[in-house]
């Protein structure tokens, strides 16, 4: 295999919307570039002439028959797992500024 | 330098099925919140999504009616983003292989006037994809707040080719759209429930020039006017950038509906690398050709080939057809009253006219029964109506009294004309006598009459028509009253 395919931490860090010291940056970056590497396997095996598909299994059409309404979870139930909560929704911290 | 805009839509449309799209938690509008999720909604370790057969088949029609075509194929994908709407920090949608694909839809422009049609188009569509809808948040004074009724609702977009070049434009095209979704049974589109709602992708190019500018796109329309005021807006903001020799920066605006005024949405979702991939959780479809045919055959006639029919085979103004046509409800109990009674032009009069009007009356009274499939008139209330003055029995004058009298009791007119004893008088004596008194009552109205003004005719018939409470047979008076004249 070639050279380790670059990850670009901050970046990757901002899109799952954590914040990373620059300890853990440098041991996520190593692992996240071992991981990609190990993917990157996968493109030394030629895939001419094989049609794209959209799931390993040849199974389609899986859905719910009918439209019969089923249970539903408790408003408590839901907000209990919330980290903090008012009149039955959840509170997060103001996202349009 | 002039421009002209360019201006994309995408329209979101939720399903009118009772359950949710991946999984069978019901959803209705305005329920406490929070009390319609369950696990798969909420995306809780160890559930999978399941497809909603029903809505899937729904949304195909909806590409029917559209004339899209239908994949062959279709698969759903995880557009990954955080954003607290989204229970599982990703929406399924379908990103490479839509459900839908292309599809045109046929637009009126208004006309010179309300009573003249105006120019037809066609707006060319992209695609639609069958999606879920996230939940709702509720932007307040220091924090947000979610309600995940709405998540998971089967949710179609409809993309559109950048296609128009104006607001008028984009709100002839929602309001097609709107009659056809509401047409084929999809959706009530109601955007206060927030069933419809709508974004906006405007971009400038000089005019003449083929090229696209660069777009913008405006978020949290939910109203057609609100469409309209927006895109106006975002053509004259970029105008003037342009004018003064800015650079349009591709961004999302949020409409502020109390300013009437857009702004660049600084939010945290602006990161816009979904990283779709294929979920693994849900199976492909493939749709059957012959059960496409199906739901095909199933669908109603579209409003606007229904208005050519009725302007062309029934003869109908424009001025009446565009009242019946884009209102299902009322074009259905039109031709459910033509099986009745074959007379187009007088039934479609009773509708388009006197129903409206009396619907309008007993909503401004407050009255429950507003619309015409919770009020006392039936089709048969209004052929029978029309029969019965084609045959004579009553004159258009007692028509309209007796309309009213139906419309309030749900009595049938031929009842109503007998009990109230309203049968036209054919009675030549008692209506001679009549236009006598009422010929040497009015030398002025006579002498005008016979120096040519056919009209001073009506100041005869008036005190006629008065002593018998309408029930001359106007046609036979008409016919009295010039003999009479001329012999004397």
């Amino acid at each position: 295999m070639s050279e380790k395919p670059h990850i670009d931490i901050d970046y990757v860090a901002d899109l799952a919307r954590i914040k990373l010291s620059d300890k853990e940056k440098s041991t996520l970056s190593a692992q996240l570039a071992d991981i990609l590497g190990h993917f990157e396997k996968l493109s030394a095996v030629d895939v001419d002439g094989i049609e794209p598909m959209a799931h390993t299994q040849n199974i389609h059409n899986v859905w719910r028959p009918g439209d019969a309404p089923g249970a539903t979870l408790k408003a408590q139930t839901l907000i209990e797992m919330a980290p903090e909560q008012r009149d039955n929704q959840v509170v997060v911290p103001k996202v349009v500024e | 330098m002039s421009y002209e805009a360019v201006i994309g839509l995408e329209v979101h449309v939720q399903i009118k099925t009772r359950t949710k799209m991946f999984t069978a938690a019901p959803y209705v509008y305005g329920a406490e919140p929070n009390t319609l999720t369950d696990p798969v909604v909420l995306g809780l370790p160890g559930t999978l999504p399941v497809l909603n057969h029903l809505a899937i088949e729904k949304c195909a029609q909806l590409g029917l009616m559209l004339q899209c075509a239908i994949a062959e194929q279709c698969k759903w994908d995880r557009k990954n983003y955080f954003y607290p709407d989204s229970p599982k920090n990703y929406q399924l949608t379908q990103n490479d292989q839509p459900l839908c694909i292309g599809g045109k839809v046929e637009i009126e422009l208004p006309g010179p006037s309300r009573n003249i049609e105006g120019e037809h188009r066609w707006v060319q569509l992209n695609r639609i994809h069958l999606e879920e809808d996230p939940g709702k948040l509720t932007h307040e004074a220091f924090d947000t707040v979610i309600d995940f009724n709405r998540a998971g609702v089967p949710l179609a977009e409809i993309v559109t080719e950048p296609d128009m070049q104006n607001s008028t434009e984009a709100v002839a095209f929602l309001n097609a759209l709107r009659n056809l979704i509401i047409y084929a049974g999809i959706s009530d589109c109601d955007m206060e429930k927030g069933q419809m709602r709508c974004d906006a992708n405007v971009s400038l190019r000089p005019v003449g020039t083929n090229s696209l500018g660069t777009r913008t796109e405006m978020k949290n329309l939910n109203s057609i006017s609100n469409v309209k005021a927006a895109i106006e807006y975002e053509i004259a903001r970029q105008t003037q950038i342009l004018d003064e020799g800015g650079v349009i920066v591709q961004e999302t605006r949020r409409w502020d509906v109390d300013s009437s005024s857009s702004s660049s949405l600084r939010s945290k979702e602006e990161a816009h690398d979904y990283r779709y991939f294929p979920d693994p959780d849900l199976m492909p479809v493939q749709m059957d050709p012959k059960r496409i045919e199906q739901l095909d055959a199933q669908l109603p006639e579209r409003p606007l080939d229904k208005q050519r029919r009725y302007q062309g085979d029934l003869d109908l103004p424009y001025t009446i057809t565009s009242v019946l046509c884009p209102n299902l409800q009322l074009s259905e109990f039109f031709e459910a009253a033509l099986e009745v009674y074959a007379a187009p032009k007088a039934i479609a009069n009773y509708i388009a006219n006197d129903l409206l009007r009396e619907l309008a009356d007993a909503s401004a009274r407050g009255a429950s029964s507003h619309c015409v499939s919770d009020c006392k008139l039936t089709p048969a209330h209004i052929a029978t109506l029309a029969k019965i003055i084609d045959t004579g029995v009553i004159s258009k004058q007692i028509g309209k009294e007796v309309f009213t009298e139906m419309f309030n009791t749900g009595i049938m007119p031929d009842v109503i004309v007998k009990t109230k004893g309203l049968k036209q008088s054919n009675d030549s004596e008692e209506i001679e006598s009549l236009c006598r008194e009422a010929i040497a009552g009015n030398e002025k109205a006579v002498s005008e009459y016979r120096a040519g003004n056919l009209k001073a005719l009506n100041a005869l018939k008036g005190p006629v028509m008065k002593a018998t409470k309408g029930k001359a047979n106007p046609a036979m008076l008409d016919d009295l009253l010039k003999q009479l004249i001329d012999k004397a």
